[in-house]
């Protein structure tokens, strides 16, 4: 494709859209799906069609829309109105407007669910059609790419991300563009970019709905970056457990290619960049980088010692980028509008908006982006509306099995990546799952360790031994069983783990359970001198 | 081992040798891509038989052991013919905090025998609907332990 016969596509499905009466976007990820949001968007179709309003009504699929616990969600153009829990026989009303009868679950714009969150990462979702190129281009996808290719050089990109201090999305925080100048400055000829798509933390799915939902914004990302550090080659590696998003890459990919935005001489230009996908196939460590490069080597998906980090020595050897899904989604829009427009969102030392996957015990469950430094009480009472009637907030878990639990006197933390790690959790890769008081802490922390014992890939043995042993005396307080000396134990092997073991994982597996002990030791206690479970929900409260 | 073949509707013997040996092919053959011919085969197999493992490490020119060795350490292979149907019970975070627990054991006192092939999940990416299960490819959401155990206990005859 060319810049003229980007601009060509980009107008002709602008206007294509603007003589539309009404679009209809119905909410075709995984939650909404779940939900039965197929059987709506096939009745909305056969509604148009049946009132003969093929011509200016158009329906389609989209990206997540936000509010999960109320899908399937459908929004249509004509007032910027977004239904919640449509079923196949609203779909009359919801063609005609029929706000009447669909009373009570009508969304608007204003909402403060809506209001409160500021959407750029995803601010395709509820209006492309994830499946059709055109729809990406058509909001000014792939302007980004053209700009990097045939206005700047590869050092102004690298400047650029530099510039917009962006952090990486997977969970540790490193700043992207150090990580680009790295890859962009070694001298070797052959280099790769990855994309970790491999989101694995329980209760995270912001990875999956971006590819679910607007699988090009990370394919041009992708690209962009491997104009930028010199690389020909970027694999996606993607979570085998995702099938839908699988089946959205693969789309994008061919679609992209059959455009001629990915393979040879994008753009006319002298850059030439391929996208494979690569399917994990259910190991948790795998999100790890060198276990992910082990992974796509086709071998067991064990981490190796760094240094060497990836990019001076990763893939087959040569220098490779690894980024996550949400970090490459950030790209095009810095290259857009410039690395100081991005600086200028969110908190000064970390940058830029945050998807947070928001579940568990409150009313509006689903994905929220907000610009990172957004207080934990915004995020969950503002824009989440609280936990439900008859039950109350205990906690926060945010970072997966690597991170830890907020308790209610920190619901004002501005959720940065610092300020979390000095709550003793982590920002991690975005999930956030909100327990009541019926939840037992102690339980948590063993359901956490019982996960990284399960994931431990078994090479290292603090991981591989003190996972089973953590996992062991946190049963034994669930069960009633637990000891004065179990306390000293679990601290001894928490400091062994984080100090000794291999990769990430084992280093962060004792989090769960050193925050859960330092917020909310009593519970501790209960169990273990007076076994009794406060909560009451563990195996000994259910039990009793 | 159950030695009757799945219903899967999967191809005919030969077909299914033809069209692994073709994604053999594609990756010329090569160990990088083992992964990704796992998956293929399964496919086409509905599980990673013995004899199937030892025949694509000939063809890939690897050790037996290095293609069991990674075939092992993915929990997405299976070793052994899947059952009629198949049962997937959520343990995401937000599933285990609405009581995916009490899911699973529920489902573990029902899922008649030889007929499910139950297993958990480490989250759908459903979480909004938590706690949920899948049935055979159908989420059953907010789902209480009753009504999956009913589903599991025969009375759901796909």
């Amino acid at each position: 494709m060319t810049a003229d016969g980007l601009r060509q596509s980009r107008e002709a499905e602008l206007d294509r859209q603007s003589r539309l009466k009404n679009r209809i976007a119905c909410c075709s990820v995984a939650g909404c799906l779940a939900g039965g949001g197929d059987a709506v968007r096939a009745a909305l179709a056969e509604e148009v069609k049946a009132q003969g309003a093929s011509a200016e009504i158009e329906v389609c699929g989209t990206g997540c829309m936000g509010l999960c616990s109320r899908g399937p969600l459908v929004r249509s153009s004509a007032g910027e109105i977004t239904y919640a829990e449509v079923k196949p026989g609203d779909a009359a009303a919801v063609v005609r407007s029929d706000l009447d009868s669909l009373n009570g679950r009508i969304l608007r714009q204003s909402d403060p669910f809506f209001a409160g969150q500021r959407r750029l990462i995803l601010a395709n979702s509820g209006k492309v059609d994830p499946e059709k190129i055109a729809g990406y281009i058509a909001q000014g996808g792939y302007q980004s790419l053209l700009r990097a290719t045939s206005e700047m050089t590869p050092e102004e990109i690298v400047a650029e991300v530099k510039k917009s201090k962006l952090r990486g999305r997977g969970g540790a925080g490193y700043p992207a563009g150090l990580k680009w100048e790295l890859v962009a400055r070694h001298p070797s000829a052959t280099k790769y970019v990855i994309c970790n798509a491999d989101e694995g933390d329980p209760g995270a799915f912001m990875n999956r709905s971006v590819l679910e939902g607007d699988p090009h914004r990370v394919l041009e990302g992708m690209a962009i970056a491997g104009r930028a550090v010199g690389a020909q080659q970027g694999y996606i590696y993607a979570r085998g457990e995702s099938p839908l998003a699988i089946e959205r890459i693969r789309t994008a990919i061919d679609q992209a290619q059959r455009e001629g935005l990915l393979g040879g001489r994008v753009f006319d230009s002298d850059f030439h960049f391929r996208i494979d996908l690569r399917i994990g196939a259910g190991a948790y460590v795998c999100g790890e980088e060198t276990a992910l490069i082990a992974s796509i080597e086709g071998k067991r998906g064990q981490p190796v010692l760094r240094p060497p980090y990836p990019p001076e020595s990763g893939l087959w050897g040569h220098p490779t980028l690894i980024n996550n899904v949400e970090t490459f989604a950030n790209i095009p829009q810095i290259i857009e509008n410039g690395g100081d427009w991005f600086a200028g969102i969110g908190a000064p030392a970390s940058p830029g908006t945050k998807i947070f996957a928001v579940a568990g015990r409150i009313r509006n469950s689903g994905l929220v982006e907000v610009p990172i430094g957004t207080s934990l009480r915004t995020i969950l009472f503002e824009i989440g509306g609280g936990v439900p009637e008859g039950y109350e907030f205990k906690a926060a878990q945010t970072g997966g099995p690597a991170g830890g639990c907020i308790p209610a006197q920190y619901l004002d933390v501005p959720m940065d990546y610092d300020s979390l790690t000095g709550i003793g959790t982590m920002m991690g890769s975005g999930g956030l799952i909100v327990m009541d008081t019926s939840s037992c802490m102690v339980d948590v922390a063993r359901f956490f360790m019982e996960f990284c014992m399960d994931e431990s890939c078994g090479k290292c043995i603090p991981c591989r031994a003190g996972t089973v042993q953590m996992n062991e005396i946190l049963g034994r307080m669930t069960s009633g069983e637990g000891k004065e000396a179990d306390f000293a134990m679990l601290e001894a092997l928490s400091g062994l783990l984080v100090e000794a073991s291999l990769c990430g994982l084992g280093r962060a597996a004792p989090n769960p359970v050193l925050s859960t002990l330092r917020h909310f030791r009593s519970e501790y206690d209960a169990h273990v001198r007076e076994r009794r479970c406060p909560a009451g929900s563990c195996r000994m409260g259910a039990s009793a | 081992m159950n030695p009757t073949a799945p219903d899967l509707n999967i191809p005919a013997s030969d077909e299914r040798e033809k069209l692994l040996e073709r994604a053999m092919a594609r990756h010329h053959n090569s160990g990088d891509a083992l992964i990704e011919i796992l998956h293929t085969a399964q496919q086409l197999y509905g599980y990673l038989s013995r004899p199937l493992l030892s025949k694509m490490a000939r063809r890939l020119n690897l050790p037996p052991s290095h293609v069991l060795g990674v075939a092992t350490f993915y929990h997405l292979f299976r070793f052994e013919p899947p059952k009629k149907h198949s049962a997937i019970v959520c343990l995401g975070t937000a599933c285990y905090a609405s009581g995916a627990g009490q899911l699973l054991a529920a489902a573990q006192q029902s899922a008649s025998e030889g007929e499910w092939t139950l297993t958990t999940g480490r989250c759908v990416g459903s979480c909004g609907l938590a706690p949920i299960a899948i049935c055979d490819g159908i989420p059953l959401a907010r789902v209480k332990p009753g009504d999956l155990a009913a589903v599991l206990g025969g009375k759901h005859d796909g």
